[in-house]
């Protein structure tokens, strides 16, 4: 048993940073795809570009940068740490900042796509009918962005579980904190323990299928573009 | 006070809109011209859904925009119930959802019963909008449009996506609007028989220009048709 509790130990954590990650990219980037959907302003080329970075970068420069950024003489690294904040790199909280950045466009071109596919006339209804902006948000933008929001949550959650090269970088391998599955799977072959790797992996392999079968299912294309 | 006041010269989609006019705020006024000559422009202009660089918008004494004074009400507090041409319901609630939209926002108490009786909807109530045939869809649009209890009511040809049937079936109706709706009644359409059945008074429209308010018997003269 101590054998499949150290197996299961580096899912668990997979799937709480996946779920943590998600919620908050869902949350985040609600106002980053709406403004891309609507923004006229000159900012948005470059916005959408910068969005788009963590598709083409390898993983391992987005984490080296973050390394910097978040470690103690970091710009970032040295404001937390002066408020009493715990080191970042190498915890579950800068794993989670980690993947934020890794699987932003994931989740925000999805959701960005549902809100362009609206156009305006529902938004004009909303208006006649004495809704205002905020409410014209609510109550005609969320309900009819829903499909987005769903692919959004499956690719950022899927995303997520597959990162290796950031989590490297940034976690390091610390059992039950950072180790994560994919690190997980690359010790058990480095050790050549084969068969804990093909639990892990081709836990992976029907795990993956199943999220973009069910994509397939409902019928919401996968629009990932630069 | 019981006058609608238009003054505006500003390009609003792929026409230059230009009228100076004041029409009664009682009864239904009709914005008359060719299919294709932009009438939807200033309806939506007086909507608030486009502004305009200079205009003034008075309606009942209310100022709904003054760009010299930078006044702007935007749509949702003019109390503009507004029909669409088409796909004028909310796509992701039924009939019942897009009722209760309105009512949900309308500033008072509504008398929704009568309204739903009177639109003939009732039976319409759990449908989903693409369920509905044009005629309905345009019905619980109108009903819609009453439930915030508006201060104008502005159709945008609620008829002319509708076959014949459609619109002999809406006809009814709208008259039932006009003679109980204290409110003036906007009325874009290019069919001369919609306007003479239902209109008071008429404003010209072409190429942005709007004339008026005219007679509607000017309706005649301007296509050159004996009048009957």
């Amino acid at each position: 048993m101590g054998d499949l509790s150290l197996l299961l130990t580096p899912v668990w954590l997979t799937v709480k940073l996946a779920s943590v990650t998600t919620l908050i990219l869902l949350l985040l980037g609600t106002p980053v795809a709406w403004w891309l959907a609507k923004s006229r302003s000159r900012w948005r080329p470059t916005v959408a570009s910068l969005v788009a970075m963590p598709l083409v970068l390898p993983p391992t420069v987005l984490g080296f940068y973050l390394l910097l950024l978040l470690g103690p003489n970091g710009p970032v690294g040295s404001v937390t740490e002066s408020f009493g904040i715990p080191r970042l790199p190498f915890s579950f909280t800068g794993l989670v900042i980690a993947s934020v950045f890794y699987s932003l466009p994931f989740v925000v071109q999805p959701i960005q796509n549902a809100f362009e596919t609206i156009g305006p006339r529902p938004f004009e209804i909303a208006a006649t009918l004495r809704a205002g902006p905020w409410d014209r948000f609510f109550s005609v933008a969320l309900p009819l962005a829903r499909g987005g929001y769903f692919t959004a949550a499956v690719l950022g959650f899927a995303h997520t579980v597959g990162e290796f090269g950031v989590v490297l970088m940034i976690g390091g391998n610390i059992p039950g904190k950072t180790k994560v599955l994919s690190v997980a799977i690359y010790d058990h072959v480095e050790a050549m323990e084969y068969e804990a790797a093909h639990w892990l992996s081709g836990g992976m392999v029907a795990f993956s299928f199943l999220v973009l079968f069910l994509l397939q299912v409902f019928r919401k294309p996968i629009r990932i573009s630069l | 006070m019981n006058e609608i006041e238009i003054s505006v010269r500003a390009p609003i989609g792929q026409f230059v809109l230009v009228a100076d006019t004041r029409i009664s705020a009682t009864g239904v006024t009709a914005l008359f011209g060719r299919s294709g000559s932009g009438k939807t422009s200033p309806l939506r202009w007086v909507a608030g859904l486009q502004k305009a660089e200079r205009g003034r918008l008075v309606v009942n004494g209310e100022v709904w925009e003054d760009n010299s004074r930078g006044i702007f009400v935007p749509p949702h507090r003019r109390g503009v119930g507004f029909v669409f041409q088409e796909s004028a319901l909310l796509p992701h609630l039924n009939v019942w959802g897009n009722l209760r939209y309105a009512l949900r926002r309308a500033p008072s108490a509504n008398n929704m019963d009568m309204i739903i009786e009177r639109l003939g909807i009732r039976t319409l109530l759990h449908h989903a909008p693409h369920q509905l045939s044009g005629g309905e869809r345009q019905r619980v649009a109108i009903a819609r449009s009453l439930l915030i209890q508006p201060r104008i009511l502005l159709l945008d040809e609620p008829l002319s996506a509708l076959d014949q049937q459609g619109k002999e079936e809406i006809l009814p109706f709208l008259e039932l609007v006009k003679q109980e709706s204290q409110v003036p009644i906007l009325y874009v359409s290019h069919a001369i028989e919609e306007v003479r059945r239902f209109a008071n008074s008429l404003l010209a429209f072409d190429g942005g220009r709007v004339s008026g308010p005219l007679p509607l018997e000017a309706i005649y003269v301007k296509n050159g048709q004996p009048s009957s």
